[in-house]
């Protein structure tokens, strides 16, 4: 037994030293390389729907479906990665910002709701993302002086409470729901575009047969919101988040006011969420208060740490798993979430810092075992 | 809003919700040992719980009383329940054990932060119930009625019956217990050592990982005899079942300040009583956000909880 476990974690540390090795080989390439690498990537990305690759495609459900979804959950773990990566708060009710957003586009977009406004989608968008921050402040402003363990049980409560308002408030349709949620734009694909296998001039862009749309939608909004994330990363926002996550006392000693950047976190983690929420939904079109169980919030919060939390190309990966293979191994349905706790606790015990760890979480995680060491 | 129901009820109201909470408090009481000591959300002890409800149900079955048997006498029904009791709190001690074991002692040889320890509790909870809901079909499972609710008494308009009396009296006794054997036994002493200072009491003789298993069964104890005294009362179970006690069961901890065992009581009635209130109120529906509602405006006054955190330090 624990030969096979040794052999496991060295066949892991090897990987690793091979992941970190082509990271290093990656950052040393010229910078024309490095675009052009990555404009090439970004083109495979957009064109995965049309290219009928055998083994990763999906048998069971339709293909693009399953990427849209995999680019929702990745802008759902950008958004979350703010949250618990970055600034290390725990928020274990992420899926009520989800809700928010998904039910202020419908209720202000959809004909069937409660206030028959019909506002474009376009319009309905800007409008959740104001709302969902509005409500991270709400949740944030009298939550965040509480320390971890209490912020991860009242965000808990908070994702709850959403999703109870949901189910029983009129505002809501109940558990009625909502249907006609408007989709981003009525318009046909043109002539010029009919070459991409799976697209038909003249049938709608965004419709619920055929989300080629969508997916190109999500993902151009998942590389706009990880670039901005980055930049925020990078800035002295970012820095201050890093310094609340290592060590938040030492952080406000040093001048950091670290309430205020504790509160920027969940409020942009919110507008993210409460985005990629409006997303999904607006594919669905329809919207009730089913989709909003704990359980998903707190899969979702596995995903990024066992993903990487504080990278956020770790924090995609693990979204990405998380979002595809319950739809690759369709045939194991019973045992899936199964597997997935067992991998999860061995994740734990293994790799600590995540599949792709950001360099620094990394570092701290050796230096913590280093500490315990001396206790033991 | 309907406070006319709240007055006209509000003593029935009470007592439902103390039989809750009673039900709460034993469950918040794992989290609590758990947290006073390692300083971490078993996450996991949800399940624990939901364990021990099915070996109660097994353990009834197998004696030939499965689903619509017939009561026996009342000597026989307190043999049932008390079986019953051990058998269920032996399962859930053993399963957090194995939890501890598996899922979090390789993690604190490691020294790591509390957001890992907690994935890998939410992965325990998922295996344990994914399992039992594959081995179950996911169908609920029934039992027979053991007890026929009786009005003993009335008070102040209340109807109070043998099972509420029962449930309350059962859940008070045990909690006594657990108190005096961690504030006058010598393993107790163990716990409030470790609890106050790991590094010193181990330097003590104090046997930390002793303690921490003790700890994990003590609470797994107390969640199987709460899992016989829900299915005592609820009559069904089924594998989903331990997710909303075990938050209900946090929330009371957390309310009455973790880490500190008479919170845990305090937390679990009031919870109980609070949210059987709000159902009054405003409707059966919205009891989950009454209960959330209190916690937040709770911990906004009291950041500790109502009693304040202090396994170390009670009557140390």
């Amino acid at each position: 037994m624990m030969a096979v476990l040794d052999s496991a974690r060295k066949a892991d540390e090897g990987r690793v030293r091979a992941v970190t090795g082509l990271r290093d080989r990656w950052a040393n390439l010229p910078y024309g390389w490095r675009i052009s690498v990555l404009f090439a990537f970004i083109i495979f990305l957009y064109a995965l729907p049309g290219l009928e690759i055998p083994l990763i495609s999906t048998p069971d459900t339709d293909f693009t479906s399953v990427l849209f979804l995999c680019a929702v959950y990745v802008l759902v773990a950008v958004g979350l990665n703010v949250v618990i990566g970055l600034a290390g708060l725990l928020d274990l009710g992420y899926i009520g910002f989800y809700a928010v957003g998904a039910y202020t586009v419908a209720i202000l977009g959809s004909p069937n709701s409660p206030v028959v406004i019909q506002f474009p989608w376009v319009v309905c968008v800007p409008i959740a993302i104001a709302v969902t921050m509005v409500s991270g402040v709400i949740l944030g402003w009298p939550t965040l002086r509480l320390r971890g363990d209490y912020l991860a049980i009242v965000t808990l409560g908070f994702g709850e409470i959403i999703r109870v308002f949901a189910l029983n408030s009129d505002i809501t349709n109940g558990n009625r729901g909502i249907t006609g949620v408007p989709v981003p734009s009525e318009g046909t694909w043109p002539e010029w575009m009919d070459w991409f296998p799976g697209i038909t001039a003249g049938r709608p862009i965004f419709s619920v047969s055929n989300v080629i749309g969508f997916y190109w939608l999500a993902l151009t909004l998942v590389f706009i919101c990880m670039l901005g994330v980055r930049r925020l990363e990078r800035s002295r926002v970012g820095r201050s988040w890093l310094a609340i996550r290592e060590d938040e006392d030492a952080a406000e000693v040093m001048g950091v006011p670290t309430f205020k950047y504790k509160l920027w976190a969940f409020a942009i983690g919110a507008a993210l969420g409460g985005l990629s929420g409006a997303l999904f939904f607006s594919k669905q079109t329809f919207i009730n208060a089913q989709g909003f169980d704990l359980f998903t919030s707190i899969l979702w919060v596995a995903a990024v740490v066992i993903g990487g939390a504080g990278n956020q190309l770790g924090v995609a990966l693990g979204a990405i798993l998380l979002a595809y293979l319950p739809e690759r191994f369709r045939e194991f349905a019973d045992y899936r979430l199964l597997i997935f706790g067992v991998a999860l606790i061995v994740m734990t015990i293994f790799r600590p810092q995540g599949l792709l760890p950001s360099r620094r979480r990394k570092v701290e995680l050796e230096d913590r075992a280093k500490e315990g060491a001396v206790g033991e | 809003m309907n406070f006319e129901f709240l007055g006209d009820n509000f003593m029935s109201l009470t007592v439902t919700g103390l039989t809750q909470g009673a039900i709460y408090a034993l469950v918040a009481l794992g989290y609590t040992l758990v947290y006073g000591v390692l300083r971490l959300i078993n996450f996991a002890h949800s399940e624990v719980f939901m364990i021990g409800t099915f070996v109660t149900t097994i353990v009834w079955a197998g004696l030939g009383f499965g689903v619509g048997a017939s009561a026996p006498g009342t000597f026989g029904v307190l043999g049932l329940i008390a079986l019953a009791v051990v058998a269920a709190g032996a399962a859930s001690g053993g399963t957090a054990l194995i939890v501890e074991r598996v899922a979090y002692r390789p993690l604190r040889k490691r020294n790591a932060p509390s957001l890992i320890f907690l994935i890998s509790a939410i992965g325990a909870s998922v295996a344990l119930f994914e399992l039992v809901g594959a081995i179950t079909d996911r169908q609920p499972r029934g039992m027979p009625s053991l007890v026929q609710p009786k009005v003993q008494f009335t008070i102040f308009g209340a109807d109070v019956t043998n099972l509420q009396i029962g449930i309350i009296l059962s859940a008070l006794a045990m909690l006594a217990g657990l108190d005096i054997f961690i504030n006058r036994t010598r393993l107790g002493r163990g716990v409030r050592a470790v609890a106050q200072n790991p590094d010193v009491a181990a330097l003590m003789g104090v046997n930390k990982d002793r303690v921490i298993m003790l700890i994990f069964v003590l609470g797994g104890m107390m969640a199987g005899a709460a899992s016989v005294l829900y299915d005592v009362k609820v009559g069904i179970t089924t594998y989903s079942v331990g997710f909303l006690i075990g938050i209900k069961a946090f929330t009371a901890a957390v309310l009455g300040g973790i880490g500190n065992l008479r919170g845990a009581l305090l937390g679990g009635l009031l919870l109980g009583v609070v949210e059987n209130y709000g159902a009054g109120v405003f409707g059966n529906e919205w009891m989950d956000v009454v209960a959330f509602v209190m916690l937040v405006v709770v911990l906004l006054f009291r950041p500790t909880g109502l009693l304040g955190e202090s396994l170390g330090r009670a009557r140390a």
